[in-house]
């Protein structure tokens, strides 16, 4: 599976506040939750992801809440992909349980510019900056959790298991 | 093993596990609220999941909007209510009933030591306070949960905090914690897992346990146990009558690291706009104005807190233009400050008690801040927009610390307050 889109970036600790703040929580629809994606950094948010785009972060992206909200907010607004150097823990998991990628990139907050053009191979964790030819290796996803996102995300992957069990 | 490679060991039927091994634990407990159970529950129906695996097992509490704070919030509030109907939750705390998840959870004798919790919350670390492995999960993994009763973990590596000293006085656990984020940092933990000791975690009180252990996620932890003792057993003892086997780190656990941390000289510590590990000593920041005070939350709403407070505000009005905002964490809680006169002390100083529920915390209702305001607030997170307008300012401290800001207005050191005022 490969990605491709522009870079959007943001620095070190983004919280999951800021990424889908407390009040927005209230919402269950996705593409509502997707039109406050980052509404405590940037307003503007969803309309420069509609495209399609990959976000660049630097460490333990996703830091704080456990809100599942904050993934599915990204991945509605048209977010392709996360790439950082680190992630939070829950956050991570809740992005995979959503079909979201998410990849660590050591080095990657360095190496790419806002609107640079990306390419992410999932499969062999391959990073190309297309605007600078810079290559980087992100961590490799392991198999069960490829097929997790194979699937589109926990429940897909959920509903087959039960399937093929019956 | 240490106590959470035991625990990991023993849920997930293996005699042995080590650092990055992936376990599939049973769980023993799945708590789940208001704000993350509607998600939760749809993911449970998209599975196509008629019944939970065990609804002795499963916990649902609404804590984060309560009462219905709008339409909307009361819409996800009967959602709720209507899978505990429909699946006979008989652990469901309504309206009125519980109070914050993290403390009704063991208040109400669903935590043990020795077993593995998830919660749909990322302060479900709590539960580490008394030797259970218990961990925020995402609300479709949640689901999961319901569906099946197990869950997937990569057994982290483990940091060791060993805690020695004794406070001096006016200095709490708060303080402790938040000097100890300081020196992990927020990121200093991720995917691991902690265990707090020492001396002066043996002598602090259960409660005193629980702020800790509920801030390791905001170092980045997975779960932040500390082994249980006589305090843990008395406590769980007398809130459930299920077996249990408490679990201890065996004599040559393995740790990643070991922190040493010595409290003796330790001042009232506070966290500053907008990262929870930019830690200073009061001293350093007394007179920053404040417009509000808040008083609660899973972090410091329980009664010692509120005893603590009481004691620097009693006989004493706030600030005039300062709002504070008292909420105990839970009905037992709110009952017992009742009957000690806290809740008078509380009013007669000027303060707005709130009923039991998370409330500002989350910048949910009752107390949210405007651009430009500040708040200096008992709870665990100073994150932009945390508690209202992205432009607001959240201080993070002890319960003394904020009862002594509110009656000046200005950030306040409460070892100077009770050193002043008799
Ligand atoms: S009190 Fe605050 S941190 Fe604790 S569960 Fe409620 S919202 Fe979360």
């Amino acid at each position: 599976m490969e990605i491709s889109g522009k870079a959007i970036k943001f620095g070190a600790n983004i919280d999951t506040d800021v990424i889908l703040p407390g009040p927005y929580l209230v919402h269950t629809d996705p593409y509502e939750l997707a039109k406050h994606a980052m509404a405590g950094l940037d307003l503007e948010f969803p309309q420069k992801a509609a495209e399609g785009v990959i976000v660049v972060g630097d460490k333990n992206f996703g830091c704080g809440s456990s809100r599942e909200q904050a993934p599915i907010a990204l991945k509605y607004s048209g977010v392709k992909c996360v790439l950082a150097e680190s992630f939070a823990r829950i956050f991570y998991r809740n992005a995979i349980t959503i079909g979201l990628p998410v990849l660590v990139c050591t080095g990657v907050s360095g190496k790419v510019k806002e609107g640079d053009m990306l390419t992410v191979n999932l499969q062999t964790g391959k990073v190309e900056n297309k605007t600078n030819g810079a290559v980087m290796q992100s961590t490799k996803l392991p198999e069960f959790i490829m097929e997790i996102l194979d699937d589109g995300g926990l429940i897909e992957h959920l509903k087959r298991r039960i399937e093929t069990h019956e | 093993m240490n106590i959470i490679e035991k625990i990991l060991a023993n849920a997930s039927g293996r005699k042995h596990v080590s650092p990055d091994d992936i376990v599939e634990a049973k769980i023993d407990m799945a708590m789940t609220h208001d704000l993350t159970g509607p998600l939760a529950i749809k993911s449970f129906r998209e599975i196509g999941a008629k019944k939970v695996w065990n609804k002795d097992k499963i916990v649902i509490i609404l804590d984060h909007l309560v009462p219905a704070s709008s339409v909307i919030s009361a819409g996800l509030h009967k959602i709720v209510r209507n899978f505990a109907e429909e699946q006979n939750i008989e652990n469901f705390y309504d309206v009125g009933r519980g109070g914050v998840c993290h403390q009704v959870m063991p208040e109400k004798g669903h935590v043990r030591p020795g077993e593995v919790i998830v919660g749909s919350d990322s302060h479900t670390c709590t539960y580490g306070a008394f030797g259970a492995f218990a961990t925020g999960i995402g609300s479709t993994e949640m689901a999961a949960v319901f569906t099946t009763g197990k869950l997937w973990f990569r057994v982290p590596e483990v940091i060791k905090v060993d805690v020695e000293g004794k406070f001096q006085k006016w200095v709490t656990s708060k303080d402790m914690t938040l000097k100890i984020i300081g020196k992990i940092c927020a990121d200093g933990a991720i995917y691991k897992g902690l265990e707090f000791g020492g001396s002066i975690i043996r002598d602090m009180t259960v409660e005193g346990r629980m702020v800790l252990s509920n801030m390791a996620v905001e170092m980045g932890a997975k779960a932040g146990l500390i082994e249980p003792d006589q305090k843990t057993l008395d406590y769980v003892n007398a809130r459930t009558d299920k077996p249990f086997n408490p679990i201890v780190s065996d004599k040559d656990a393995e740790y990643e690291k070991v922190l040493d941390v010595d409290v003796s000289d330790l001042e009232p510590q506070v966290a500053v706009p907008h990262q929870v590990d930019k830690i200073k000593p009061v001293t350093e920041i007394e007179g920053t104005e404040i417009n509000q005070a808040f008083i609660g939350s899973c972090t410091n709403g329980r009664l010692e807190d509120l005893q603590s407070a009481a004691k620097i505000l009693k006989g004493k009005k706030i600030k005039r233009n300062v709002r504070l905002i008292v909420i105990p964490a839970s009905q037992e809680i709110y009952l017992n400050a009742l009957s000690e006169g806290l809740i008078q002390a509380f009013m007669e100083s000027g303060a707005t008690i709130g009923n039991p529920n998370c409330g500002p915390c989350l910048g949910g209702h009752m107390g949210i801040l405007a651009d430009g305001e500040t708040c200096i607030s008992t709870s665990n997170r100073n994150f932009i927009g945390r508690m209202g307008s992205t432009k607001s300012f959240v201080y993070l401290a002890s319960p003394a610390t904020v009862a002594a800001s509110a009656l000046t207005g200005k950030i306040t050191d409460p070892r100077e307050t009770m050193g002043k005022v008799h």
